[in-house]
């Protein structure tokens, strides 16, 4: 597997204490991309199964009851096939997992990693309109994203939403009612994660040699997120701000 | 309505305090949800503590000194806080925060002390001090050889207690509540009549003690007149059970000004007490909290006289009362109680204090409430400690202990330990670098040691070379340490806290190391790096060569944590040959203190790359910035330290800022639960934890007004940040911060 880096102590990616471990490679760019070094499918360090499994083992102890194994990246689907014989050794070993995705590629692969590996899904729903969708991505069709949820729902098993609330971009209130319009019916969510927007990632952009285009937008006031929450209070059990 | 009868036992025939808690505990499972504010009259005196410490900082640390008076259980007269809002009464001396002289640790020690405060001893006292009177420093001075003098101005061994009282006993306070000092004084009067001949030094000796441990008890009855207080008999309800147990403590800190003097584990005791009275509906749980909040107060309001170069060792103007609280009795239930919940809430009602430094015992088994509430206290205040009560309990034998100093277990009254400062485990690994000579002065130290001719350092040559010098070092610290024993016995034997323990009751001697990463990333790079040792013209090696990459202690990597693990086995096992005075059982422990600091001062530049100067970890942490394998990797490392070749403790300091625990505080919460759990669960001993900002701690250097309570971990204690020296605030600023995005 190409891993981009190893987080040993991640406690903002899923359930508990978790080991995050961040997979090189996206076909995204999405503009507020925080990790825009794990956007390219070169680079990176490749990691045998059983290395992974190794760090995985050590941290157990500190799992405690929720914590586990998060795989995010970059976006860990397009290395569907490697991760489905890591998330069974980590099933075996008893560990939690969960997988940090966009949910644009459902295949043959990456239906057997969810469905017989994966315990969580958080799912990044990155805008509600096709334009908007493209505008933040540079990929089109966010019908995928939508498709992948609906066999998520399926399988009946967990899946959190993300969301990142960029002020004006994705924060106006008629996508937030779009968006929970469009999932309030799913049984499998157990909460819907809101990410503020923050500019934390610039440096890296730069350091790339890219150009950083949300430039002009601006971190949420506080109003702002709780406006959200309370926008998206009517459609899901539970809001975390994350 | 009647109070109800504790629950008989053995406890009623012999002394014998771990049979009544086991017997009358009420374990809590429940919440915090209970607890209460403070009470008019708490915060009244509360403000006026305050207001004296505040005075206390502006006048260079030292609120104000008696130089007439020795100190003693019965010297002062009474003192208040304001009377009529006291519901805990006691200090020191007859007015809060004065200090007192106690000079049979050192007389010299005194008067450097006051001087520092532009003040002498009066003329008298001075006379007889320097004409007639012998002092614990003078005895350990006629005795120590000129190989001792050296190790210790060298460098080597260091904080000895050779010029100020040892500490580390803690007396079984919880006697005169339970027993009262007339039994104690019948218990002891026999144990006195059982001491017969043939009258060998061990025998003398040991009837002597018990002589002046009785002389000591009448003291205390005495002591308790000034205050209207009757100690001969037993406490009648809850705030008599909590004045008795201050009373008995007070006695010993108006004796002794030892380095660290641990209050022991009564919370869940008085509980027992404050339990039976609110059940009969005499007491309110304002009332309860009262008491609590109040006996706290009374602690946090000690003070020792001290002078100022003692801050490099012990920085803060620490007291260490420590106080343990919770973990599990053998037959399985926990000693939680809701008294344990009372105490931590004087962090909120009091608001956050290094004093009385509270150590909870973490068992896996704990009430998850209290697991908790615990971690939400740690979060909040940065005030409390962890040590594992599972590995503890089991490993040493009792569940009735307390911590001694920072990390150590002590049984209660049936146990002593013997405090051993510690050694330069870096500076020793230098001596095996140097032909056995001092790396900066170039003195020889050692025997037997070849000088260095290589170009490279090969890792067997210096390990047999390490060891000579770890034996030699062991050595000498044995004998040092069987000299100040012997001298503080004789010259100023803690005849209070004894009177409180059983009649030869059983000792360890507390030895200790520093520089353990140091070491161990120094063995490690001569290992797996190549490096070149760079030395002046008389060959004394100043700097080294790295070529090349290698593991560093604190990434979970057993290719350099076993080194670290071996070098403790080994120093351990060279201390455990070694004969101890009193036939006291030797244990060592990996902790600084805050002398980590100082101890780097008189290092030079060592293998592993740090240069001349540069600090020490503190205790058993890695370097700092060199765990950047996260905060889990660094934690796995230190635990692979074994407990058994360190049984005084292993002490480890966590800091960690708020958000990387968590998004939310409930997360927050659980998950520094979960990692405790699974940092125990590794047969790990103690962790500090600080949950902080860096920024904080650069704006409270900025502006310590504005800073007056904040509290943060150090190896082993905690402290008024503002009262560190700018260095040692640096010190922890520059420790590593787990930060994760």
């Amino acid at each position: 597997m190409r891993v981009h880096s190893i987080e040993s102590f991640g406690t903002h990616d899923g359930p508990g204490i978790r080991l995050v471990i961040f997979l090189q490679g996206c076909k995204l760019k999405c503009l507020y991309c925080h990790n825009p070094d794990t956007i390219e499918t070169t680079g990176g360090k490749e990691y045998e199964i059983e290395e992974l499994m190794e760090i995985a083992l050590k941290m157990k102890p500190y799992f405690g009851k929720k914590g586990g194994v998060t795989v995010s990246g970059g976006e860990p689907l397009l290395q569907a096939k490697e991760l489905i014989p890591f998330f069974k050794r980590l099933k075996e070993e008893g560990i939690h997992t969960n997988i940090d995705t966009n949910g644009r590629i459902l295949n043959k692969f990456t239906k057997e990693l969810l469905d017989e590996y994966v315990d969580l899904v958080m799912l990044d729903i990155k805008h509600m309109t096709e334009e908007g969708y493209e505008a933040l991505t540079g990929m089109r069709n966010k019908e995928t994203t939508f498709n992948f949820a609906a066999h998520r729902e399926a399988s009946g098993k967990n899946m959190w939403l993300r969301y990142v609330l960029i002020p004006e971009i994705t924060s106006k209130p008629e996508l937030l009612h779009a968006m929970g319009k469009y999932f309030k019916d799913y049984k499998t969510i157990e909460k819907i994660e809101i990410q503020p927007y923050h500019k934390l990632g610039i440096h890296k952009w730069e350091a790339l040699g890219w150009e950083y285009k949300l430039k002009d937008a601006r971190e949420n006031t506080p109003e702002e997120i709780e406006i959200a929450v309370e926008i998206l209070k009517n459609y899901f059990k539970e809001i975390k701000i994350n | 309505m009647k109070t109800k009868e504790f629950k008989d036992g053995i406890w009623n025939k012999e002394i014998n305090l771990r049979d009544f808690v086991r017997n009358n505990i009420t374990p809590y499972h429940g919440t915090y949800k209970f607890l209460e504010q403070p009470s008019e009259k708490t915060k009244k005196l509360w403000d006026i503590c305050k207001e004296g410490t505040k005075e206390e900082m502006s006048r260079n640390g030292v609120h104000s000194v008696d130089t007439e008076i020795i100190s003693g259980i019965n010297a002062f007269k009474a003192g208040y806080i304001d009377q009529k809002n006291e519901v805990i009464v006691g200090l020191q001396t007859d007015e809060l925060l004065k200090r007192a002289m106690k000079p049979f640790g050192g007389f010299k020690v005194v008067e450097k002390a006051l001087s520092e405060h532009g003040l002498k001893p009066n003329d008298q006292l001075s006379e007889l001090f320097t004409k007639y009177v012998k002092s614990h420093n003078d005895g350990v001075f006629d005795a120590y050889t000129d190989e001792i003098k050296k190790y210790r101005s060298l460098g080597f061994l260091t904080g000895l207690p050779d010029n100020y009282a040892r500490g580390r006993i803690i007396g079984d306070y919880r006697r005169i509540a339970l027993y009262g000092i007339s039994f104690l004084i019948e218990t002891k009067k026999q144990d006195l009549a059982a001491i017969t001949g043939p009258m060998t030094d061990k025998v003398i000796r040991l009837r002597e003690e018990v002589s002046e441990q009785i002389k000591a008890l009448k003291e205390m009855i005495e002591m308790g007149k000034q205050y209207n207080l009757d100690l001969t008999v037993p406490a009648k309800n809850a705030q008599e059970a909590v004045q008795f147990t201050y009373m008995a403590y007070l006695a010993a800190v108006k004796e002794q000004d030892g380095a660290a003097m641990s209050l022991g584990n009564v919370s869940s005791f008085l509980d027992i007490f404050i339990e039976r009275d609110l059940q009969a509906g005499v007491i309110t749980e304002v009332e309860a909290q009262e008491y609590i909040d109040q006996f706290v107060m009374k602690l946090r309001m000690v003070r020792h006289l001290r002078m100022e170069a003692y801050n490099d060792i012990f920085a803060g103007d620490p007291t260490w009362v420590t106080e343990a609280i919770g973990g599990m009795l053998a037959d399985g239930r926990t000693k939680v109680t809701k008294s344990s919940f009372r105490f931590l809430h004087t962090l909120y009602n009091l608001g956050p204090s290094p004093e009385p430094n509270i150590t909870i015992l973490w068992s896996d088994k704990l009430p998850q409430n209290f697991k908790d509430y615990c971690a939400k206290v740690s979060i909040d205040t940065s005030s409390i400690q962890f040590e594992n009560d599972d590995l503890m309990r089991t490993s040493r034998g009792s569940d009735d202990y307390g911590i001694a100093c920072c990390v150590s277990y002590q049984e209660l009254g049936k146990s002593i330990q013997f405090f051993g400062a510690r050694t330069n485990l870096a500076k020793t690994l230098l001596l095996a670098l140097n032909g056995g000579r001092c790396e900066s002065t170039g003195t020889k130290i050692v025997e037997g040691i070849p000088e260095y001719i290589e170009e490279y350092l090969d890792f067997d040559t210096v390990m047999a070379n390490f060891k000579v010098a770890m034996k030699e070092v062991a050595r000498v610290y044995n004998d040092s340490m069987n000299i100040i024993h012997y001298m503080h016995d004789k010259y100023y034997y803690e005849k209070a806290q004894m009177s409180l323990i059983d009649t030869n009751p059983g000792i360890n001697i507390a030895y200790g190391i520093a520089g353990l990463s140091i070491v161990a990333d120094s063995l490690s790079a001569i290992k797996y790096a190549k490096v070149k040792p760079i030395r002046n013209e008389e060959g004394l090696t100043v700097d080294f060569k790295i070529e090349g990459d290698f593991p560093m202690y604190g990434n979970d990597d057993d290719n350099v944590d076993l080194l670290a693990r071996m070098a403790v086995s080994e120093f351990n096992n060279e201390l455990k040959q070694l004969p101890v005075y009193k036939d006291a059982e030797p244990t060592m422990s990996v902790l600084t203190i805050t002398s980590n600091v100082a101890y780097g001062k008189k290092t030079g530049a060592t293998p592993d790359g740090r240069a001349k100067g540069i600090p020490f970890a503190p205790g058993a942490n890695p370097m700092h910035g060199r765990d950047s394998n996260g905060a889990i990797a660094s934690l796995n490392s230190v635990a692979k330290i074994d407990y058994n070749d360190s049984k005084d403790g292993i002490s480890n300091t966590f800091s960690i800022v708020p958000k990387s625990l968590g998004a939310t505080e409930e997360e927050q919460i659980e998950n520094l639960a979960t990692t405790l759990d699974g940092y125990f669960s590794r047969n790990a001993q103690h962790l500090n934890v600080n949950v902080l900002n860096k920024e904080m701690l650069l704006d409270a250097m900025e502006n310590p007004d504005e800073y007056p309570q904040l509290t943060i971990r150090v190896s082993g204690y905690a402290v008024n940040f503002v009262r560190l020296t700018q260095e040692q605030q640096l010190e922890v600023i520059t420790r590593s911060f787990h930060e994760s995005m």
